[in-house]
């Protein structure tokens, strides 16, 4: 067993992390105080292939594997946690599933300039009754012809309205309960097709958090994606990838903070020492590394065993990366932020933001409480 | 057209120096990187083949680690790569790096070389000019623009208060300034295939017209009779003057001191 990773994986790493720190922190404080959604590094993770990093070359991404689609949301989450979540769900939650479950019309249509970063993706799986509980969708899309007619309301949905191709679920046969609920490709610009509220959020604020309005939408027949009644398979699936994503962000968050951290407690003086010269400190930061370091070995446990389709299966591996990590994210950066004492609650600070970017990643794509039920079920079979 | 681009491994200065008892880099035990007006020129030659069509070969000479650099080099889009390492090339100066690479450059076919300006471990700046003598190359050196015209490379290198054109017909060799362009990131697929790709490895006997008395330690008439790190400048002395003829006296004062007035 060797826990090095390849050189390509490494050199991969470098490019990941040089782009993060020499393009993407510089605009990272901005980002979150304007709220806004962060464009510019978008466009720029565009040219270099970082939007489609994890789709085969055919279909315009550039090859690579799962690991190296966490390093990059890793790098970028390790300095701006906004840009590296549209990166995650625009390629675990939009671009997979249409890799994996989409005809081969779809995946030249919708996957190809997802994956060459002309186009940004989205999903659209929660509502107003149903998140945890996602086999309570109330959208319902009906068959009219030769068209599906989509009605309901999606929120919390990331990337909304910036996004140009959504992966969006409904009820098909309400009496089939969630073996009734379809999966939808559905364009931006389709009549019918609207975007409410956009939400005003405690962290990742950048990035774009809105509701999906479907009234009376119709949208081509062939827009199936998978077969009628796949959805709750497919939006499973989906997210059993998407929590790689978001535990690679959460490690991100942590080691980021971590870095930060060391770099102040060498410098800021107190009592005549260095914070750094204090035991007190020295634990902290050991109990700190010694977290983000287990969360790695689980987050690259989990992407790996993700390109092995008999192993990523139980959705164990992901499940238990993502608990780890973003407990660990919300665990590393309040203790960064205690560690900075007053200066780590001024927004000028890093930790600030980093602590306020952790708290989600315990909630969305599955809260901590979620995974813990995937783990246990996985124990007791 | 075919350009041929010069790179050099170099240590990287956050990784800390270290030398060998005889004064020469101990490059075995420094964190490495491309050199940076290397990388320009490779970017200067990535953009004449966007622009016109070229194939790009990145050679570099070096341990086997400065592997790494070349395949950086094609996950950036160089075409090929050469690596020319041999043990009886080890502890070359400039006279005998460039005559190692003249060597090696006869074997390969080029329109154009182009070399950095000068590495951040030596800051010679010799061994692209040396280069050009021995291939018998037109050289422009301190590029900072340039273009092809049929033929012709229409380069412009830097002065100090000035810039000359000027027209110089290929083959010919350029040094290449790091303001000369900002160098593209690699892609990450660039990266895998990068690897899958074959480096040709050139060893002494490979060296075309090279002479055993111009290549490595032997070769070379720069001897290093020291080396050691730069000496750290203290934290200095703070004087708070109480008017202003109180500092012009204390400057003074510290000028005649160290004999400078």
């Amino acid at each position: 067993m060797d826990f090095a990773l390849s050189q390509e994986h490494a050199m991969a790493r470098d490019l990941f992390r040089s782009f993060a720190q020499n393009e993407v922190k510089p605009l990272a404080q901005e980002i979150d105080e304007e709220e806004r959604f962060p464009s510019e590094n978008i466009a720029k993770m565009a040219k270099l292939g970082f939007l489609g990093i994890a789709v085969p070359k055919e279909y315009g991404g550039q090859g690579c594997d799962y690991l190296t689609y966490t390093m990059c949301v890793e790098e970028l989450a390790k300095v701006c946690g906004t840009t590296a979540v549209v990166l995650s769900a625009h390629t675990s939650l939009c671009q997979m599933p249409i890799l994996h479950f989409g005809t081969e019309e779809q995946k030249q249509k919708y996957l190809v300039p997802l994956a060459k970063g002309e186009t940004l993706g989205a999903f659209g799986l929660t509502e107003p009754g149903a998140g945890t509980d996602a086999a309570g969708q109330q959208t319902k899309a009906v068959l009219d012809g030769d068209e599906w007619v989509l009605n309901g309301t999606k929120m919390f949905i990331t990337n909304g309205y910036y996004a140009d191709t959504y992966v969006v679920f409904a009820m098909t046969d309400k009496s089939l309960g969630r073996k009734g609920i379809s999966a939808f490709i559905v364009e931006k610009g389709t009549p019918g097709f609207t975007f409410g509220t956009k939400e005003k959020k405690m962290g990742i604020r950048g990035s774009a958090t809105y509701e999906l309005v479907f009234t009376d939408c119709r949208i081509p027949k062939e827009n199936l994606l998978g077969k009628l009644g796949q959805g709750y398979a497919i939006a499973m699936d989906t997210l059993d990838g998407g929590r790689i994503g978001i535990a690679a962000q959460a490690l991100g968050l942590a080691e980021g903070a971590l870095e930060v951290t060391c770099d102040y407690v060498k410098t800021r003086k107190q009592f005549g020492k260095t914070l750094g010269q204090f035991q007190n400190t020295q634990f902290q930061l050991a109990d700190m590394a010694t977290r983000c370091d287990a969360a790695q070995l689980l987050v690259y446990r989990a992407a790996i065993d993700h390109d092995i389709p008999k192993k990523s299966s139980d959705g164990m591996c992901s499940s238990m990366a993502k608990l780890y990590a973003a407990e660990t994210a919300m665990y590393v950066t309040t203790k960064a932020v205690q560690l900075h004492g007053g200066y780590g609650y001024i927004r000028d600070y890093d930790v600030e933001r980093m602590m306020r970017d952790a708290k989600i990643t315990e909630i969305y794509e599955g809260t901590s409480e979620v995974q813990r039920m995937v783990i246990a079920k996985n124990l007791l079979k | 057209m075919n350009i041929v681009v010069c790179i050099k491994q170099v240590p990287d200065t956050a990784g800390g120096v270290k030398f060998n008892p005889d004064g020469t880099l101990d490059r075995a035990a420094m964190l490495a990187i491309m050199n940076p007006d290397d990388k320009a020129g490779l970017e200067a030659a990535l953009r004449l083949k966007d622009e016109y069509g070229a194939k790009v070969t990145v050679v570099t000479m070096g341990l086997p680690k400065a592997d790494a650099i070349l395949r950086e080099a094609m996950a950036m889009g160089a075409d090929d790569a050469v690596l020319v390492t041999d043990r009886v090339l080890g502890g070359a100066d400039t006279w005998a790096t460039s005559q190692t690479l003249a060597g090696a450059l006869r074997a390969l076919d080029y329109d154009l070389v182009i070399t950095g300006r000068q590495a951040i471990d030596g800051d010679t700046a010799q061994v692209g000019p040396q280069l050009s003598v021995h291939l018998g190359l037109p050289i422009v050196s301190y590029t900072q623009k340039l273009r092809i015209e049929g033929d012709y490379v229409i380069a412009e290198r830097m002065f100090d208060d000035r810039h000359h054109v000027l027209k110089v017909k290929m083959p010919c060799l350029l040094t290449a300034l790091s303001e000369l362009n900002e160098p593209r990131y690699m892609t990450p697929g660039g990266i895998f295939e990068a690897f899958q790709k074959p480096v040709t490895i050139m060893g002494r006997k490979d060296l075309v017209d090279t002479l055993d008395s111009n290549i490595g330690k032997v070769g070379s008439p720069t001897q290093i009779a020291k080396a050691s790190d730069k000496v750290r400048k203290g934290a200095g002395t703070q004087y708070i003057p109480e008017d202003a003829t109180d500092a012009a006296e204390y400057i003074t004062a510290k000028l005649k001191e160290k004999f400078i007035i």
